[in-house]
């Protein structure tokens, strides 16, 4: 099949559509996250997604968001916003969380296969990098992602400033009056929701990646807050689409085939970054 | 009626007062230094004062119609801050940011407010630059710019030349001492260095086992002053 008419599907349409809107809020949000050295906190939730699902599975619940949503939420809000505080700081909790979360869910899928479903480690498989999950879905899941995204675009631009201050220094924006208490709970909520959504669609391996990268890459070439921004959603959007075609016209996995084209514009971004600061 | 006043604090963690019996008040114009031993809880009463963390006992009391989030806060840098990518610009408006409510914007008032203390801090040629590649007095400067967006009466500073060079520590106290004489802008700072805060302060508040507070001359009188001055070999 040639590259035109395999874009002249109209699954693949959808698939590409919502895999751009997810890599640009991710990569919105992936800012604020790197800086405020949470960059794992997308592998982390993703597995306590994952965790969440197969509890779900096992107790038998036949529309899984109901518990997976809410604990995803509470994790990402502890997390976040408790986390600042806690006697166990950022990176160490993000990564108790992380592997307990994993831990249980495949003790739990070993224990009480759900019935239907023999292949465990594919399901594993399946959850982490994505599978062909993107190519396969449904017109709710379509419409959930469209709305989803304006929310976060909309949550962004209204409450940038914010955004800024509360990442940049969080006990000045406290100290003179930005209620960084209910950001950060607003921040959390998005990120979570962000995540399970995504995590359906393109596996936890592809959303750690679509956070860290557009905005490690920016970084290394622009200097305020705002052009990182903008180039973060600029270079994923970018790389989600080009390693999509590229996965349809090599047949790679969609989700490792935007990884690679993320680490390649790092690689770039780098270089770039380097030779600048020589000039 | 003092712009703030403490009276009878208790600080301290999970209800283990570390500091007891604080008393004290800052009139306008005021530079007061609070000195003591590491650990005596000098950075805890400064977030105690700017209302991040309620005292155990005791009460702050704003004045002269200064209200809780008009305090500009100079903090010690976290290691986020070091690689930020920001501009100048950026980083100065965001103290601007307490009194924006919901609003999503910059009003033209609050960019010209910025702009000023840009020029004010002496940093109009690096307006554009990322606060990263600047020097550390540099960027103690901006955040000095960020504070005066925040307040035009009071402000606190934590640490101010920690990590500075000597020269750069002497321009830093001139520029907090210019603030404080030509500006009459009150400062509470807390710092190590007891000899810049006996040759600038009007007032010092000693903390630790001991608690004094009073003014300058009468610190150098006192048994809690000369005992510490012995400790800190620093000559009157």
């Amino acid at each position: 099949m040639t590259l035109e008419a395999y874009l002249g599907l109209p699954y693949v349409q959808k698939a590409l559509l919502v895999g751009v809107l997810i890599s640009m809020c991710t990569a919105l949000l992936g800012v604020t996250l790197v800086l405020r050295r949470f960059s794992f906190i997308g592998d982390g939730l993703s597995h306590v997604a994952f965790g969440a699902m197969t509890v779900a599975a096992v107790v038998g619940l036949t529309n899984d968001m109901l518990l997976v949503m809410p604990v995803t939420i509470v994790c990402a809000v502890l997390l976040l916003s408790v986390g600042q505080h806690a006697k166990v700081k950022g990176d160490a909790s993000v990564a108790m969380i992380s592997v307990g979360a994993l831990a249980v869910g495949y003790l739990l899928m070993n224990l009480f296969p759900p019935s239907g479903r023999s292949n465990i480690t594919g399901d594993v498989c399946t959850t982490l990098f994505g599978g062909t999950s993107i190519l396969t879905l449904q017109p709710q899941e379509v419409t959930l992602s469209i709305v989803l995204s304006i929310v976060v675009v909309v949550f962004f631009l209204f409450f940038y400033h914010k955004i800024f201050a509360v990442t940049f220094d969080e006990s000045f924006a406290t100290a003179t009056g930005t209620k960084t208490r209910l950001y950060n709970l607003l921040l959390a909520i998005i990120i979570a929701v962000v995540i399970v959504l995504a995590m359906k669609l393109v596996g936890s391996l592809l959303i750690s990646a679509l956070v860290v990268f557009p905005a490690l890459s920016a970084m290394r070439l622009f200097k305020s807050f705002r052009s990182v921004t903008i180039c973060a959603a600029c270079l994923s959007v970018i790389c989600t689409v080009a390693g999509f075609l590229s996965a349809a016209m090599f047949s790679t996995p969609v989700g490792s085939t935007i990884v690679v084209a993320n680490i390649a514009v790092f690689a770039l971004f780098t270089l770039g970054g380097l030779i600048f600061r020589r000039s | 009626m003092a712009l703030l006043t403490c009276e009878d604090l208790s600080l301290g963690y999970e209800g283990k007062a570390i500091l007891e019996h604080v008393t004290f008040s800052v009139n306008n114009g005021d530079y007061l230094c609070i000195v003591g031993e590491n650990g005596s809880g000098k950075s805890t009463l400064m977030k105690t004062i700017l209302g991040l963390r309620k005292p155990l006992h005791g009460t702050i009391t704003t004045g002269e119609g200064l209200r809780q989030n008009e305090i500009g806060y100079l903090p010690q840098q976290t290691v986020v801050q070091r690689d930020f990518p920001a501009s100048v610009l950026e980083i100065v408006r965001s103290g601007c940011q307490g009194r924006q409510g919901l609003r999503p914007f910059y009003t033209k008032a609050e960019k010209k407010l910025a702009r000023d203390n840009i020029r004010r801090m002496g940093l109009d040629d690096l307006t554009r630059r990322c606060y990263r590649d600047l020097s550390g007095g540099q960027q103690q400067r901006v955040l000095l710019a960020r504070a005066l967006c925040a307040t035009g009466k009071l402000l606190l500073l934590d640490e101010p030349v920690s990590g500075l060079d000597p020269k750069v520590t002497a321009e830093m106290y001139q520029l907090i001492s210019d603030l404080n004489r030509r500006e009459r802008i009150t400062v509470i700072m807390i710092s190590h260095d007891l000899g810049a805060a006996l040759k600038y302060a009007s007032h010092i508040l000693h903390i630790g086992a001991r608690v004094w507070f009073g003014t300058r001359e009468d610190y150098l009188q006192s048994s809690v002053g000369t005992a510490f001055l012995q400790l800190g070999g620093v000559e009157q």
